[in-house]
């Protein structure tokens, strides 16, 4: 941790949000990074200035990064390496018939 | 000088030391997203500086350069409120609440007029400055309906600058003659409603002062105008026609 990030983390009462951008041709918005805010208004503002300014965007959402209920590392054997050996799950077992172009 | 010219020169100084000064907040700013905010804000200013001292330029053959780096004080025809030094950041939020509010009006007019080179910047300038107003709005309410301190301060900014606000509004035969200037004494109305409401919802109140500077337009600025400029020109000066 440097100075700065020390000195923010210790003084800052100003919690985090976790910033997700669609580009132009995007379909659904995607995870470009975090900032600090006081509110939700101010960080999507501050999001448009740090992660819109070289027209990476066109439409901006924010959610506090503690709304997030995410996945714990601790819990990631049993989360997701039982699917590694169910290869039955992918699609690849179909005979594409001749001629089907567009599967 | 010529009216066009010397109106062009008016809008153009504006947005030029307005930009010096907050780009000065690059780097000090109370958080690194602001940091990046004002960066944004002070770059939408000097491009409408560099626009428009373009077209002041050209209608004197001088180039945008010569007349930013080799003009001296009394030359530069900006208002005094975009030359005064930083305070803290509620000082900052209140000069663009101020300043942004009345180039939006500005702007918002002057891209229908007649002059072509002017209603294009003024066209592309006016959503710029719409966000500027947005950002310092946002600024005022939460610091005027913060703690204690921070309402102790923005009241403090939004008193301080009042008395600077009068000499955007003033009219005089330049503005008058020429036909696609904008005078500004019509905004004044709109500007007080605007700036009010925000004053109000911050709960701060409106400041009251019935002393107004004025000389901006004219070439007589405040003794901080001198020191900005040094630190505008001097790399310019010290290296005549440097190129990189």
């Amino acid at each position: 941790m440097n100075e700065r990030s020390e000195f923010i983390s210790k003084h800052s009462v100003e919690p985090l949000y976790e910033v997700f951008v669609r580009s132009r041709r995007g379909l659904s918005h995607t995870h470009v990074g975090s900032l600090h805010a006081p509110d939700a208004t101010m960080a999507l503002r501050n999001a448009r200035d740090v992660y819109t300014r070289r027209q990476e965007g066109v439409s901006i959402w924010v959610v506090r990064a503690s709304d997030i209920t995410a996945s714990s590392p601790d819990e990631k054997d049993e989360f997701f390496d039982p699917a590694g050996d169910k290869v039955y799950r992918h699609p690849t077992f179909y005979e594409v018939p001749e001629g089907v172009e567009h599967l | 000088m010529n009216d066009l010219l010397e109106y062009t020169l008016r809008l153009g100084d504006d947005a030029l030391i307005a930009a010096q000064r907050t780009g000065e907040w690059i780097a000090a700013a109370p958080q690194l997203e602001e940091d990046v905010a004002l960066g944004n804000i002070g770059l939408d200013q000097l491009g409408q500086a560099r626009s428009l001292l373009q077209y002041a330029g050209s209608l004197d053959g001088r180039t945008e350069d010569e007349l930013a780096y080799f003009r001296d004080e009394r030359e530069f025809r900006n208002l005094q409120l975009c030359e005064l030094p930083n305070g803290d950041f509620a000082f900052a939020m209140a000069r663009l609440l101020y300043f942004a509010t009345y180039q939006h009006l500005l702007y918002d007019e002057l891209r229908s007029c007649a002059d072509e080179t002017l209603a294009g910047v003024a066209g592309k300038a006016v959503k710029e400055v719409a966000y500027h107003v947005d950002h310092a709005t946002q600024w005022v309410l939460r610091l005027g309906d913060g703690t204690e301190e921070s309402h102790r301060r923005m009241q403090a900014a939004l008193d301080a600058l009042w008395p600077y606000t009068a000499e955007m509004f003033a009219s005089d035969d330049v503005v008058r003659q020429l036909s696609v200037a904008v005078d500004p004494s019509t905004l004044e109305e709109e500007w007080t409603r605007r700036v009010t409401a925000v004053i109000d919802e911050s709960t701060c109140e409106r400041p009251t002062s019935s002393y107004q500077h004025s000389g901006g337009r004219s070439g007589r600025h405040t003794e901080h105008m001198g020191y900005l400029l040094a630190e505008l020109q001097h790399v310019a000066r010290s290296h005549p026609g440097a190129t990189w």
